[in-house]
């Protein structure tokens, strides 16, 4: 019976019930957890922003720093988004049974999908929005435009944490996790336009890029950060919230499968 | 005017059917629970009990059969009948990152119950899972038992009509274990309806009214303690052991019991004679310097094992 978990979503505000648990406990160790969050792309944002960037006197038409300041927003949304759905998430659903327990509640599994994939995303938003912080202390942008960075930070960390709930729903250890970051995240985070204009690369790998999701949350974030409009922006948010919506089912039909034997 | 639901029985189960690639672990199972009754589901491991249980809950979905619980049908209105129920789990999934006290009160919110409710009923909560005190200790630092008992308050959150356990004493010392039954005997004073599943059989024998044994996803039997051994065994048991003419209770058994019993098994060192008059029996052991015996009337646990065998399941 294959099919058996192929039907609507049963979703309720229940969810919300399951977005503040991980809140309450994220709550306990807000300053490490953020300290974590932030430190390590602010790090290498600062690092190969000011070292590489004494190389690089201009990188589309803007200091290296701050070219790379975008990127940042956007790959620390999605690390975000991910660590928080592929660990903590399988150690919630796997190692903690914190899921079975919900369930026996009346919470719907498809309630608790959702609830960690509004948590993932909330999270993952906030990480972004403190690397926009920081740039925008240094006095990398300045224009209001960038606050549109927010929704875009928004979109992105949904659609991470949808991806990351299904790899998580079909892991069978946090080994293979590796796998997702190894073949999946990092690749795409060279191809996408963080760290270097992706018009440097083979077109075929530009090609490959822009079915990416992570190339579209880039494409968006770095002409706002400059207070420009980005080119095709409907196009951008339509394969971000594609990713969302098409990982977010996935995850659904895939925890089913896992957890309502 | 109370809704209609509340009249009928707590639990109806009829032909449930669940299938795992091709074997059947449910293999049509009915049961039907009256308000304020304890109702004990026995069986070996592997018997399909906890499978059961998900059925009834909701939390997988039968291949055939149908479910009413607390009159409403599941899965259908699986949520809205949860909200009436509480569980106790098999294995432990209290959550780790909170204290005692935010256990309940995490676990009430998924029940809509605000937490202020949750906080002041939490003394009284903590009362009767003997946990008084313990309110700000942190999951990890209780022991087995007091995770058990915890794990009853907190189905007891929202106040449930039907009580549902999945072996709730299972790894539990004897006091812990006679703890969770005198907390049962009072939920079932109160009016509750409790459904256990267990392998003890005095588990069983002193809490349910009522009880059926499953085996291989079937229940092969049903009643009341009393009636099933009534109607399942012989009513004595003797259990001979020790030695005999250079053998040990198997060659006795072999030789001579079937004179005197009715039935008999042999198990490791033990020969099980069941029998209704005892008395010749008795007086030929008593002629057998090397034989020792024990004669008690049978138990639930008789009854299980001529059901069910004494085969290991694992």
């Amino acid at each position: 019976m294959a099919t058996a978990h192929l039907r609507p979503p049963d979703l309720s505000l229940r969810a919300l019930a399951v977005w503040r648990r991980n809140f309450d406990v994220w709550r306990k160790l807000a300053i490490p957890s953020l300290l974590g969050n932030l430190a390590d792309p602010l790090i290498y944002m600062l690092g190969l922003g000011y070292g590489l960037g004494q190389l690089l006197p201009e990188v589309d038409g803007t200091s290296y720093l701050a070219f790379l300041a975008t990127g940042t927003v956007c790959f620390s949304v999605m690390n975000s988004a991910s660590f928080e759905t592929l660990y903590s998430g399988f150690s919630r659903m796997h190692v903690q049974k914190t899921w079975e327990a919900i369930v026996n509640a009346p919470v719907s599994l498809d309630d608790v999908v959702l609830g960690e994939l509004l948590w993932a995303a909330a999270k993952s938003l906030l990480s972004g929005m403190a690397i926009l912080a920081v740039a925008w202390a240094l006095g990398l942008t300045g224009s209001a435009m960038a606050l549109w960075i927010i929704p875009v930070a928004a979109l992105t960390g949904l659609a991470f944490a949808a991806l990351g709930l299904a790899v998580t729903a079909v892991a069978p250890s946090f080994d293979f996790f590796l796998y997702y970051f190894t073949l999946f995240i990092t690749p795409m985070a060279l191809v996408s336009g963080v760290f270097f204009p992706a018009q440097q690369l083979p077109p075929m790998l530009q090609q490959l890029a822009g079915v990416l999701p992570l190339h579209h949350a880039v494409a968006l974030a770095r002409p706002l950060f400059f207070g420009q409009v980005p080119q095709a922006p409907l196009l951008h948010v339509a394969v971000l919230a594609a990713y969302a919506t098409a990982g977010f089912l996935l995850a659904l039909v895939l925890t089913r499968r896992r957890l309502m034997k | 005017m109370k809704p209609l639901a509340d009249a009928a029985p707590p639990l109806v189960a009829c032909g449930l059917r669940k299938r795992y690639g091709g074997r059947e672990v449910v293999a049509g199972v009915g049961i039907e629970l009256r308000a304020g009754e304890c109702f004990g589901l026995l069986g070996p491991n592997g018997a399909g009990k906890t499978t059961t249980l998900r059925l009834i809950l909701g939390l997988t979905e039968p291949h055939a059969g149908s479910v009413s619980l607390c009159g409403l049908p599941v899965p259908a209105r699986a949520r809205e009948a949860r909200a009436r129920v509480g569980v106790v789990p098999q294995f432990d999934n209290l959550d780790p990152d909170f204290t005692v006290e935010q256990n309940l009160v995490v676990f009430g919110r998924y029940f809509g119950l605000p937490a202020r409710d949750i906080r002041a009923r939490t003394p009284a909560l903590l009362a009767f899972a003997g946990l008084e005190g313990r309110a700000a200790t942190p999951i990890g630092e209780l022991s087995g038992g007091m995770k058990r008992r915890l794990t009853l308050a907190r189905a007891l959150v929202n106040d449930p009509e039907l009580l549902i356990l999945d072996e709730p004493t299972t790894g539990l010392d004897p006091q812990a274990r006679h703890l969770i039954w005198e907390r049962l005997k009072l939920l079932l004073a109160q009016g509750k309806t409790v459904l256990l599943t267990t392998h003890f059989m005095d588990e069983a024998e002193r809490l349910c009214h009522r009880l059926a044994i499953m085996d291989r996803g079937r229940i092969i039997a049903e009643g009341s303690p009393r009636a099933v051994i009534a109607q399942r065994i012989e009513p004595q048991v003797v259990e001979v052991f020790g030695e005999w003419n250079g053998a040990g209770a198997d060659g006795w058994a072999q030789a001579q019991a079937a004179r005197y019993a009715r039935r008999f098994e042999v198990s490791g060192e033990t020969a099980f004679c069941y029998v209704t008059d005892p008395r010749p029996l008795l007086e030929h052991l008593d002629a057998q310097p090397g034989l020792r015996y024990l004669h008690r009337p049978a138990n639930l646990e008789d009854v299980f094992l001529k059901l069910t065998g004494r085969e290991l399941r694992d």
